[in-house]
């Protein structure tokens, strides 16, 4: 449905998104993980065109056969909202704090719907039925300040929802939300998923929340696409140094009491990329090739691309 | 049920604000039936009483046509009163929109208004006001005219800043997500949250525009004779200040206390705003 190829963000020399190849399937999740500065954020932004004028945006975004970096901005406009819906990291912030939660959501079907007045209240008092909130109808004259974090999360997707969206882009749902809730909203993102057969592409730094909920996985490292593939196959067994190293990275309850993994070093500034592999400064399988040269995307497994040249010797290690 | 219920409760104005509503209440009282509350015609010639000192029958005493001073200060708060308002409608709308619309688009337009802020700063308002008045003429529209035409600049100026501010966080951005126009969210969703400075200053700016107000009837360049107006009365008793006091004093002091009022209120609805908050 979604197909990304070379997407580039350049703000002034800094190019933080440097070619980013995506794909989303009909009814598919995909995860976007990468540390804070991979450019996943500004990934989703830049594909609804979010971004300031400042800041250039080229590549090819095409969306059911629609190129939305062509669009013009009246016709990108039917499409935020109505076929792509975008949900965000804070709850609290994403709300407007002066208008009541009912009133936030009928806005948006009235836009994508043209349902209006009782008609649109019904609709909003469903959806907020539909995202778990209890006492739907009463709730929508409340102010976002009356709800609780996850509350406020799950309402703001009932605004996103509004629009029936085909595909919902989440930047880091549950980043600001309490452990439990998190796990919530995620199975509320799944059960919507399905019930409304939309795609869904989960951006994250929580390794467990793809593992728990996406079909495939895209790890992004300084702006490029270091692995890609099918969930269980990349974290059972990654072909690729970085993905290595975050997985390694995690506290398990198997590997209690044992000295946590980490990857030395931090991300590289995107005004100052190093030669070669992005990750090889911090990577301890780099050899000298990795620093000569840029490593290609390349298969290494059915439906799986990695950019590592030592990706057997990764494997072997995993 | 997680979520706290908080009854939007009412608060009660604290003494402060509840005094600066007393004091615009009596004035808008005396704005709008002035007839029934001064004792007196504001333009009725006494030669029997000239200069009076105040007194039970005069009870701030008359000028030196036999004029009673307190009717007269009554009867011209119906034009300060105007004042207040005519010098700050256009500015606050006009300048709460184009104010709110750089904010939002930026780019050179908002470069061009800096620009302009920045040379109107330079000069002190009153003198482009006087320049202005001086070149239409004078008298109490062209007061309007001229103090309109520069003062919705610094409204402007604030609510481009609110409104910048504003348009960074994420619901201006999840706005755009849904699909919104620009219009749409500059005005249904950032001015909301951005206006309650302009509304505090407005409180303030009325206060500021009787003053002006006041300042130019002095200068003869506002309101004229015989319209009373407190500049105005203050201006007729300059020539009597060592002998009648009382002419220039009182104008002066109704001028303190309207104010002090729109003041008060302004702080109030400062106080009010941001517990809302």
């Amino acid at each position: 449905m979604l197909s990304v190829r070379g997407l580039q963000v350049s703000i002034g020399p800094a190019r933080p998104v440097d070619g980013i190849d995506l794909d989303v399937g009909a009814g598919e999740v995909l995860g976007i993980v990468g540390e804070s500065g991979s450019g996943k954020s500004l990934t989703l932004r830049a594909l609804l065109r979010l971004l300031p004028p400042t800041v250039h945006t080229t590549g090819d975004v095409s969306w059911q056969g629609i190129d939305l970096l062509a669009l013009p901005e009246a016709k990108m406009r039917a499409i935020r909202g109505g076929e792509i819906a975008m949900v965000f990291q804070e709850p609290m912030s994403a709300l407007n704090p002066v208008l009541t939660i009912g009133l936030q959501i009928t806005e948006s079907i009235t836009i994508h719907s043209g349902l209006r007045g009782a008609a649109a209240r019904d609709r909003a008092a469903a959806l907020l039925d539909q995202v778990g909130i209890p006492d739907a109808r009463r709730r929508l004259s409340n102010y976002p300040h009356e709800f609780s974090g996850g509350m406020r999360q799950r309402a703001m997707i009932a605004a996103a929802l509004a629009g029936g969206p085909k595909l919902l882009l989440a930047d880091e749902p549950t980043t600001a939300l309490d452990v439990t809730i998190q796990d919530q909203i995620l199975k509320l993102l799944l059960r919507l998923k399905g019930e409304l057969a939309m795609s869904v592409v989960i951006v994250t730094h929580d390794l467990g929340v793809v593992a728990g909920t996406c079909d495939r996985v895209v790890v992004l490292y300084a702006g490029r696409v270091m692995e890609s593939g099918p969930v269980d196959a990349v974290f059972g067994r990654p072909a690729h140094a970085y993905t290595l190293g975050l997985l390694r990275s995690l506290p398990g309850a198997a590997r209690a009491h044992s000295r946590l993994g980490g990857i030395p070093g931090t991300p590289p500034d995107p005004r100052a990329l190093p030669p070669g592999c992005r990750f090889a400064p911090r990577c301890s399988f780099a050899i000298d090739a990795c620093r000569a040269a840029d490593p290609a995307l390349v298969p290494v497994g059915p439906e799986r691309l990695s950019a590592c040249i030592r990706a057997d010797i990764v494997q072997a290690a995993a | 049920m997680s979520a706290s219920i908080t009854p939007r409760a009412f608060a009660f104005p604290r003494p402060a604000t509840l005094i600066g509503i007393a004091i615009l209440l009596l004035f808008a009282a005396c704005a709008v039936i002035p007839g029934a509350i001064a004792p007196y015609p504001p333009d009725a010639f006494d030669f029997t009483a000239l200069l009076k000192p105040p007194s039970w029958v005069h009870p701030f005493g008359t000028d030196n046509f036999g004029r009673d001073i307190l009717s007269r200060t009554i009867w011209a708060s119906r034009i300060d009163l105007q004042i207040a308002i005519f010098c700050t409608l256009f500015p606050a709308l006009f300048g709460t929109f184009v104010g709110s619309v750089l904010g939002y688009v930026g780019g050179w337009p908002d470069a061009v208004f800096r620009r302009i802020v920045d040379v109107f700063i330079t000069i002190p308002f009153l003198v482009i006001v006087i320049a202005i008045v001086a070149v239409l003429g004078p008298g109490l529209l062209n007061m309007y005219i001229a103090v309109s035409a520069v003062n919705w600049i610094i409204y402007a100026r604030l609510m481009r800043g609110e409104v910048q501010a504003q348009s960074q966080r994420d619901y201006a951005a999840a706005g755009r997500v849904m699909g919104y126009g620009p219009a749409r969210i500059i005005f249904r969703h950032l001015l909301p949250n951005a206006i309650a400075p302009i509304l505090v200053y407005w409180m303030t700016d009325m206060a500021l525009e009787i003053l002006l107000g006041s300042s130019l009837g002095y200068l003869g360049l506002g309101a004229q004779p015989p319209e009373s107006e407190w500049g105005v009365l203050i201006a007729d008793g300059k020539n009597f200040m060592n002998t009648a006091w009382w002419m220039s004093i009182f104008p002066g002091i109704a001028i303190v206390l309207a104010g002090t009022g729109f003041s008060l209120v302004g702080d109030g609805v400062a106080g009010w705003l941001r517990r809302r908050q």
